[in-house]
């Protein structure tokens, strides 16, 4: 077995798949290289900042509802506190139901750096106990913590008795892992390992990888079509649903980085069947990973009925917007769950893909296969350039400066308004079911329109923005920054 | 030693990135962790010229833990010297780069001879808060920036009339900006000139003119004291503390009697200045006082819960202003034990012998359960920030989000400082008790 649930921790992206944020090329190159084992990180000479794995995976535990996740860091960390109740408890409040979750830190000190304070966090965790009763109790290691060599899995282990709920060591120190991603994998390590039961039975349940359920509506609707009910996970989760997740007829994500670690630690210790297809994302994504459910629920004859149907419906709108978008030409940027299905998407729809930037590359999955939507993508004749960049800003506005391409799309807070400021119209496809199914093609390519049509906003800022890069830099490779490989 | 920080008010020294980021064209240059920028740096407003995405970052990792991160650190400074344009850039140390005990000194003085100034502030997440890491970036500019170049100089005289104003902490401060804009507005107003380094347009140009002023104003409880002290020492520059913010008309017109006296400006000069803005004041009051006086939906009680500045700026407004009563008031930003008797005694000092007991506290769920036993005498008003949002609703209480973190309200160049600031603010109060009735 390869995943390995009798430990806290988990190993990075970096470490576990041999994952990359550094590297120039072709897509033909990146999946070759994928499939032999041959594929090395470009480390920087100069870098500029991104994002940690632990908000990344902590945040996902606080989506979970009743729930404390306690940060044993100083203040600085525990910034994202208040973004984080925010989301959690307007995600809550749009379902109508209320979370008590609460995140909590220790504001470290200097004199803790030197004696530790595993006494003191003890303290903390009872007294947060007492206060709110969670479901269970997160405990997240720090920078600080990390090098410190601070025991949170002893902490742990001694409370074990006296406080009633689950509680986990969250091992996500910053500087553990240039991939945020790595964080998706330690809050599901703790859902695994602190959580989830070993099933009793099957019921009629799916589990549903997602991030903020927007589509939440929609896809009980879609299910219901095949007598399966989604259980979203983690924003508005709760314990006891995630302590059956074991019982599930599969694992479905909407993204394969954020699912990989969960879907394939689900069916490796419970045989509950993880799909793995191209994304719902776009025609073929939608109606290959629809057939793959029907065929691993048994009700392929269902999802057939289903397809036809809805198919009668939005074909012939999608067709004419195609037309619409025919010979568009975009330079993405996103996550590599995202990057490598919406460029299929692109070329479903007749627009050209001048330059795919990647946030990290996994070049295999937990399950030891290339992502599926890769070869896909070979096999039907495409082959981009692109890069893998961990939001390296510089890079890609310097790609955007060399391609002035008709549309930039990006995924991530804070980058889509570069584009703008350089010139070039930008599409934030920041909900991840904007483009999902055939409803959110339409969408998209909608918004795509909509965007490249309207360009005021985006020419009034452009005219009167200084850009911060120097000449110079403009003059160089986007990949001039990057070190030989490693 | 660690304890709960249940609700967090403050977050870490190197938050004053931020304070680097609203200085024109000055760049911070992180060495830490691949996402300490995005943690601290909100989740709104943070798309301007430099921002975090835009911030060099060593990215220290696993390796550079073991091995060091000094050589990732100076290649990093070496080749943002040549990407990005910047007037300054300022690198900030970090929890991890500390504990390894790189020698960022000696880095960073192998650039002396770039061709932009660079300097470093000791910015570690366990060394203090956002708000002393804000005057470690300040008392870094003017140590190894300002004072080198001030000893080389022949010609230090001062210039007449230049008053440097030190206020609220850029960014960590939603209304920081027009909080500098509104005091340097009062300043201006006295025939002085006002010289502050932070927000649009203010940038390298206003850093160099610091050592000249003829006195510093700082205008806080005690954020940025201790770098006018400093300023005192090395340039012997003076400095006025003035430790409330000024809001609405009873505490803008002290304010510019106390600035006008210590600047030697002619009282017959201040009195005509508040005497027409006392008039325009008090036009607007007198127009809805009926909406003050008579809305029965509020209490006559309130209670902030904000950073030191808020906190004592709001509670004078209320009470010397505007008649209201104060409740227990509560300071949340970590304020240093040293200052707090000097603000106690600024709570103690109210109108008709008003005074206002203070709990300095990190822990959210304590202030909120004292809320709840409290006897407001009806609907209390609470000032605070996002956190509290919730004992407001259970309290039934009249709430803004004033301080950080503010989540649910946009805040672009607004200001509840002097006489049209006061006017805001009673507009966004009275914004939510129209939405009532008892």
């Amino acid at each position: 077995m390869s995943i390995n649930l009798n430990e806290s921790s988990v190993g990075t992206r970096e470490n576990r798949l041999g994952s990359i944020t550094g590297y120039s090329g072709r897509l033909s190159d990146l999946v070759e290289r994928s499939h032999c084992g041959t594929l090395g990180n470009h480390e920087r000479c100069f870098s500029q900042s991104s994002t940690c794995n632990s908000s990344c995976g902590l945040s996902q535990l606080a989506g979970i509802r009743d729930v404390a996740v306690i940060n044993h860091a100083p203040s600085g960390c525990t910034a994202v506190a208040p973004g984080i109740a925010t989301l959690d408890r307007q995600m809550a409040t749009k379902r109508g139901v209320t979370t008590d979750t609460v995140f909590i830190g220790t504001d470290m000190d200097e004199q803790d750096t030197v004696f530790g304070a595993t006494g003191p966090l003890k303290d903390i965790v009872r007294e947060i106990y007492r206060r709110y009763h969670p479901r269970a109790i997160f405990i997240g290691a720090s920078c600080v913590t990390g090098i410190i060599g601070e025991d949170i899995d002893s902490v742990v282990d001694d409370l074990r008795d006296e406080i009633p709920v689950p509680l986990a060591a969250i091992h996500c120190e910053g500087f553990r892992s240039r991939i945020w991603a790595s964080g998706f994998d330690v809050a599901d390590q703790a859902v695994m390992t602190s959580l989830v039961k070993p099933p009793k039975q099957r019921s009629n349940k799916v589990n549903f990888k997602n991030f903020f359920e927007s589509a939440r509506d929609e896809i009980i609707d879609i299910f219901s079509n095949f007598d399966v009910e989604p259980t979203f996970l983690y924003v508005n989760s709760t314990v006891d649903e995630l302590e059956h997740l074991s019982e599930a007829q599969a694992t479905i994500s909407i993204c394969g980085t954020l699912g990989t670690y969960l879907g394939n630690a689900l069916e490796e210790h419970y045989g509950v069947p993880y799909i793995r297809t191209i994304n719902p994302l776009g025609v073929t994504g939608f109606e290959t990973w629809l057939r793959e459910i029907g065929k691993v629920i048994g009700k392929s004859d269902k999802v057939e009925a289903y397809i036809a149907q809805e198919r009668a419906k939005y074909l012939p709108q999608i067709e004419k917007l195609k037309g619409e978008l025919e010979g568009i030409r975009v330079v993405l940027g996103m996550g590599p769950g995202y990057t490598f299905e919406v460029t299929r998407v692109l070329e479903e729809l007749g627009m050209e893909v001048v330059w795919a930037a990647a946030w990290h590359f996994d070049p295999n999955y937990d399950n030891g296969a290339v992502p599926p939507s890769m070869d896909h993508l070979l096999k039907n004749g495409s082959d981009f350039k692109l890069s893998i960049t961990d939001q390296q800003n510089y890079e890609i506005l310097n790609i955007l400066d060399h391609y002035q391409p008709d549309i930039y799309l990006s995924r991530h807070p804070g980058t889509t308004v570069w584009a703008i400021k350089q010139g070039v119209p930008a599409l934030c496809v920041t909900d991840e079911y904007m483009i999902f199914g055939y409803r959110g093609v339409l969408r998209f390519g909608n918004s795509v329109l909509d965007t490249i049509r309207n360009r005021s906003f985006e020419k009034n800022l452009a005219a009167r923005s200084e850009l911060p890069y120097t000449d110079w830099w403009y003059q160089q490779d986007a990949d001039a920054l990057m070190k030989e490989e490693l | 030693m660690a304890k709960i920080l249940d609700q967090p008010c403050y977050s870490c020294p190197m938050a004053a990135m931020r304070t680097v980021q609203s200085i024109d064209k000055a760049l911070p240059i992180l060495h830490s962790g691949p996402g300490c920028a995005e943690k601290l740096s909100g989740a709104v407003g943070s798309s301007g010229h430099f921002s975090p995405h835009i911030f060099p970052c060593t990215a220290i990792s696993e390796t550079d833990i073991v091995f060091g991160g000094a050589e990732r650190l100076r290649e990093t400074i070496g080749n943002a010297l040549k990407v990005i344009d910047a007037d300054l850039y300022v690198v900030l140390t970090s929890c991890a780069s500390e504990i390894i005990g790189d020698d960022v000194g000696e880095v960073v003085g192998s650039f002396k001879d770039a061709s932009k100034p660079i300097v470093f502030a000791s910015t570690p997440g366990f060394k203090g808060n956002n708000y002393t890491g804000h005057e470690e970036v300040v008392d870094a500019i003017i140590d190894q920036y300002l004072l080198p170049a001030y000893n080389a100089r022949d010609e230090r005289e001062a210039i007449k009339g230049l008053v440097n104003v030190w206020a609220s902490v850029p960014l960590h401060d939603a209304f920081w900006a027009g909080n500098y804009r509104a005091l340097e507005g009062l300043v201006r107003e006295l025939g002085l000139t006002p010289n502050t380094i932070f927000g649009y347009n203010h940038g390298i140009e206003d850093i160099d003119k610091v050592p000249y002023a003829q006195f510093n104003l700082v205008v806080s409880p005690w954020v940025g004291l201790e770098n006018a002290q400093r300023l005192e020492r090395d340039f012997g520059t003076p400095y006025l503390h003035y430790p409330n913010l000024p809001i609405g008309a009873f505490e803008t017109s002290k304010f510019l009697r106390a600035v006008g006296e210590f600047a030697g400006v002619d009282p017959a000069r201040v009195e005509h200045i508040i005497t027409v803005h006392e008039r325009e004041y008090y036009h607007y009051i007198e127009r809805f006082a009926d909406v003050f006086l008579e809305t029965r939906v509020m209490a006559t009680r309130f209670v902030t819960i904000a950073d030191a500045q808020y906190s004592l700026a709001l509670t004078k407004f209320l009470v010397n202003d505007m008649g209201l009563t104060p409740s227990k008031q509560y300071i949340v930003d970590g304020t240093p034990e040293a200052h707090q008797n000097q603000i106690r005694a600024s709570f103690a000092n109210l109108n008709y012998g008003i005074e206002a007991t203070v709990g300095f506290s990190s822990d959210g769920y304590q202030i909120h359960h004292e809320i709840e036993e409290a006897d407001f005498a009806g609907y209390p008003l609470i000032l605070g920030s996002y956190w509290d949002k919730t004992i407001a609703n259970k309290t039934h209480a009249h709430f803004i989000e004033v301080s950080w973190p503010i989540q649910e309200r946009l805040v672009i160049n607004g200001t509840y400082v002097g006489y049209e600031g006061g006017l805001k603010l009673l507009e966004d109060i009275y914004s939510v008790a129209l939405t009532r009735f008892n």
